[in-house]
C-alpha cells in the first residue's frame, strides 16, 4: 500500500448461497484514478462496485477508502456516490429535484440551493434544464442528470456502472471523451465497471480484468493491450491469434519458440521467462501481421498460407488466412489507407504472413 | 381466391365476436340498470309497465334514521379496514419484494389463505373465538374479520406496484446520504401512490359489501349489507332499497374512472420513463 493508495480492497470474496460471486480480490486505486472493473458478464465486477457503495457486504475480506474500514459502515454514511446502470433518475422529480436530492442536510438555503444546482447543470452542458421532468429527457440526458444528482454531492470516489451503456454508439464515444475530461476536472476518483475493452481502454488510467470472480491483471491500457498476462486477458482484450509451441533456446533475452504450423518463432523473453522446453502460447495482434503476396526471405517470424475469407469494416479491414496445420484461421488487420484493393477477395491465393519480433507475446497456457 | 376467404372468414369471425361480445355486456348490466330505472318508479311493485316518475323512494331513504345508521356504521368500519389493511398490505409487501428473509413463501402463503377460505368458514371460526375469549360482537369484530380478507387483496396489489418500479431508485437514495426511512417517504411511497390509492378502493369495497362475516360477526350495529338484507322481508321497502343501490351505483361508477385515471397516469409517467 503506497502513499497514494485511496481505495485498498483486501482479500474480499463474496458468496451468494453456493455462488461464489467474487474470489479472494485484492487491489489499490490509487488517488484521483479514473479506474476500471472490466470483465464479461458475470465475472463480479458489478458485485465489486456494490460493495464498494455498501449494498452488499463482503464474505470476507475488507474495503479501506480513504484509510477506514467500511464494512460497518451503510450506504448512505459512505463517502462514495453511484451512477446506476439504468441511472436511476426519480421518476417523480423534476431534474432540480434529482440534483438537489442528496442535498437535504447540507445546511443550504433555497437560493444557495438552486445557485447550486444552476451551477452543476453548466458543468454537465445542460444549463435551464432545471424545471425538466424526469420523463422529458433523453437517455443522454439522463445520464448527464444521474452523474450530477451524485457529483453535487463532492464524494470522494465516484462509483459508476456500465455508465454508457444505455446510450447508441455514436453518443456513447462522444460521453467517453466528456466523461474523462470531466474526471481530470473535478479530480475526484472515479471507478467504473463495463464490458466493453474499448471503453475501458478509452477512458481509464488503469484497468482490472476479472474473470470469474477473480482479478486476472491490473494494468495501463496500453501496457495491458501489448504485454497482456495470459490468453483470457489477451482474447477478452481485443483480437488475439494463439499458437501452441514450445520454448527451445533462450538467449539474451530472446526466446526462440518451436510452433506448429507458424515455424520457428523469436520472442521477446522478458520479466518471468518460461524455462527451456516449456510450453507456451504464442500470442501476435492482427495488426502486427504483415500480409505480403510475394515470399519473404527469413524462414523465422515468417511463413506461408493460403488467403482467407475477408471483412471489410469501414476504416479497417479483416483478413483470414489459413495455415496448414492451425484449425483457426489467422486474422491480420489492415488499415484501409494502405489495403492492396486489387488483391482483396482473392481466394487460396498464396500469401506470406510476417512479423517483427517485439510483436510477439509468450503466455503460458491456462 | 383464398386470399379473399381467409379475409372474408376473418371479417365473419369479427361478426361473431362483437355479438357475442355484445350479448356479454346486455347480460352483465342489464339487470343491473333496472335498480336506477325502478327507483324512479311510482309502484311499489317491481313490474312492467312503468308507473309516473317519482323522488319519493330517494326521499324515504335520506329520511330513514335505520338506513343513515348502518351506512354510517359501513362507511366507517370501510374507512378504517381500508387505511389499516392498506397499511399492513404496503409494509408486507415491501418485505416480501425487497428484503431476503427465512420462511418469506411461507410467510405469504399463510397471508394469502383468507382468500381462499370459505367465508362462511371463517365467520363461523370467528364467531366460535369470540364466544371463547368472551369478546362482545361490535363493529370491531366486524372490521377484524374484514381486515383478514382485505389484507391480502392489499398486499398483492401493493406487491405489483413495488415489484413495478426500479429496485435501484431506493439504492439511489440510500447512496445519496437517506437512510431506510427517509427513502421511504422519499422515494418507495410517491412511487407507490398509484397502488396505495388503488388498494384503499378495493379494500374499501370489499369492506363495504362484505355480508357473511358481518352477519355471523355483528351485535346491535349492522352495517349496510345487513340493513339491506334486513328490508327485504318488507315489499314496500323495496323501492327505497333499489334508490340505495342505484345511488351506490353512481357513487361506484365515478371511484373506479378517478382509481383507472390514477393508475393509468402512474403507467404512463413509468412508459415514459423507461423504468
Amino acid at each position: 500500500m503506497s502513499d497514494t493508495t485511496f481505495i485498498s480492497i483486501r482479500g474480499v470474496t463474496k458468496d451468494f448461497g453456493v455462488v461464489r460471486a467474487v474470489d479472494d480480490v485484492s487491489l489499490d486505486v490509487q488517488r484521483g484514478e479514473f479506474f476500471a472493473l472490466l470483465g464479461p458478464s458475470g465475472c463480479g465486477k458489478t458485485t465489486l462496485l456494490r460493495m464498494l457503495a455498501g449494498f452488499e457486504a463482503p464474505t470476507k475480506g475488507e474495503i479501506f477508502i480513504d484509510g477506514q474500514p467500511m464494512s460497518a459502515m451503510p450506504p448512505h454514511q459512505r463517502p462514495v456516490n453511484m451512477v446506476f446502470q439504468n441511472y436511476a433518475i426519480f421518476p417523480h422529480l423534476d431534474v432540480r429535484g434529482n440534483i438537489a436530492f442528496g442535498m437535504r442536510k447540507s445546511g443550504l438555503s433555497k437560493t444557495e440551493l438552486n445557485a447550486k444546482v444552476e451551477e452543476t447543470l453548466e458543468m454537465i452542458k445542460l444549463p435551464g434544464y432545471a424545471k425538466r421532468g424526469a420523463n422529458e429527457l433523453s437517455g443522454g440526458q439522463r445520464q448527464r442528470v444521474a452523474l450530477a444528482r451524485a457529483l453535487i454531492k463532492r464524494p470522494k470516489v465516484l462509483l459508476l456502472d456500465e455508465p454508457l451503456g444505455a446510450l447508441d454508439k455514436k453518443l456513447r464515444e462522444e460521453m467517453q471523451l466528456e466523461l474523462r475530461a470531466l474526471q481530470k476536472s473535478v479530480g475526484i476518483t472515479f471507478v467504473f465497471v463495463t464490458h466493453d475493452q474499448e471503453e475501458a481502454l478509452t477512458m481509464s488510467d488503469r484497468i482490472a480484468v476479472m474473470s470469474k470472480g477473480e482479478v486476472l491483471q491490473v494494468e495501463a491500457p496500453m501496457r495491458l493491450y501489448e504485454r497482456p498476462s495470459s490468453p483470457f486477458v489477451a482474447d477478452f482484450i481485443g483480437t488475439m491469434n494463439f499458437f501452441d509451441g514450445s520454448v527451445r533456446a533462450l538467449a539474451d533475452g530472446c526466446a526462440t519458440v518451436d510452433t506448429g504450423p507458424l515455424g520457428e518463432v523469436r520472442a521477446q523473453a522478458e520479466g518471468e521467462a518460461p524455462g527451456v522446453g516449456e510450453r507456451v502460447v504464442v500470442a501476435i495482434r492482427p495488426e502486427k501481421m504483415k500480409l505480403n503476396f510475394k515470399a519473404q526471405g527469413e524462414s523465422v517470424n515468417s511463413v506461408q498460407g493460403r488467403m482467407g475469407p475477408a471483412a471489410y469494416l469501414g476504416e479497417r479491414s479483416h483478413f483470414y488466412v489459413h495455415l496448414d496445420g492451425h484449425d483457426r484461421p489467422v486474422a491480420v488487420a489492415m488499415q484501409n489507407m494502405e489495403r492492396p484493393d486489387v488483391w482483396a477477395g482473392q481466394s487460396d491465393q498464396p500469401v506470406w504472413l510476417s512479423w517483427s519480433q517485439d510483436a510477439v507475446v509468450l503466455l503460458r497456457p491456462e | 381466391m383464398s386470399a379473399a376467404k381467409t379475409d372474408r372468414n376473418r371479417l365473419g369471425r369479427l361478426d361473431s365476436f362483437a355479438v357475442y361480445a355484445v350479448a356479454y355486456l346486455v347480460f352483465l348490466y342489464l339487470p343491473v340498470l333496472f335498480l336506477p330505472l325502478f327507483s324512479f318508479n311510482e309502484s311499489i311493485y317491481i313490474a312492467f309497465p312503468l308507473k309516473g316518475f317519482t323522488f319519493e323512494w330517494y326521499e324515504a331513504m335520506v329520511s330513514n334514521a335505520g338506513l343513515i345508521a348502518a351506512l354510517t356504521n359501513s362507511v366507517k368500519v370501510g374507512a378504517v379496514v381500508a387505511v389499516l389493511s392498506t397499511l399492513f398490505g404496503t409494509l408486507a409487501a415491501k418485505a416480501v419484494t425487497r428484503y431476503r428473509m427465512p420462511g418469506r413463501g411461507l410467510t405469504v402463503g399463510f397471508i394469502m389463505i383468507p382468500l381462499v377460505i370459505p367465508e362462511i368458514i371463517l365467520g363461523i371460526a370467528l364467531l366460535v373465538l369470540a364466544n371463547m375469549g368472551g369478546i362482545p360482537l361490535t363493529l370491531f369484530t366486524i372490521g377484524f374479520a374484514h381486515m383478514l380478507l382485505c389484507v391480502p387483496f392489499s398486499m398483492l396489489v401493493m406487491i405489483s406496484r413495488l415489484e413495478g418500479f426500479d429496485k435501484s431508485l431506493e439504492e439511489a437514495a440510500l447512496d445519496l446520504g437517506e437512510n431506510a426511512w427517509w427513502t421511504f417517504w422519499r422515494v418507495t411511497f410517491p412511487l407507490a401512490i398509484p397502488g396505495i390509492v388503488a388498494s384503499l378502493l378495493l379494500t374499501f369495497t370489499i369492506s363495504f359489501d362484505e355480508f357473511i362475516l358481518a352477519f355471523f360477526l355483528a351485535g346491535t350495529d349492522t352495517t349496510l349489507p345487513l340493513f339491506i338484507w334486513s328490508q327485504l322481508r318488507f315489499p314496500p321497502r323495496l323501492p327505497m332499497v333499489l334508490a340505495l343501490g342505484a345511488t351506490i351505483l353512481i357513487i361506484s361508477f365515478f371511484l373506479v374512472a378517478f382509481a383507472e385515471w390514477l393508475r393509468r397516469r402512474g403507467v404512463q409517467a413509468e412508459k415514459t420513463s423507461g423504468v
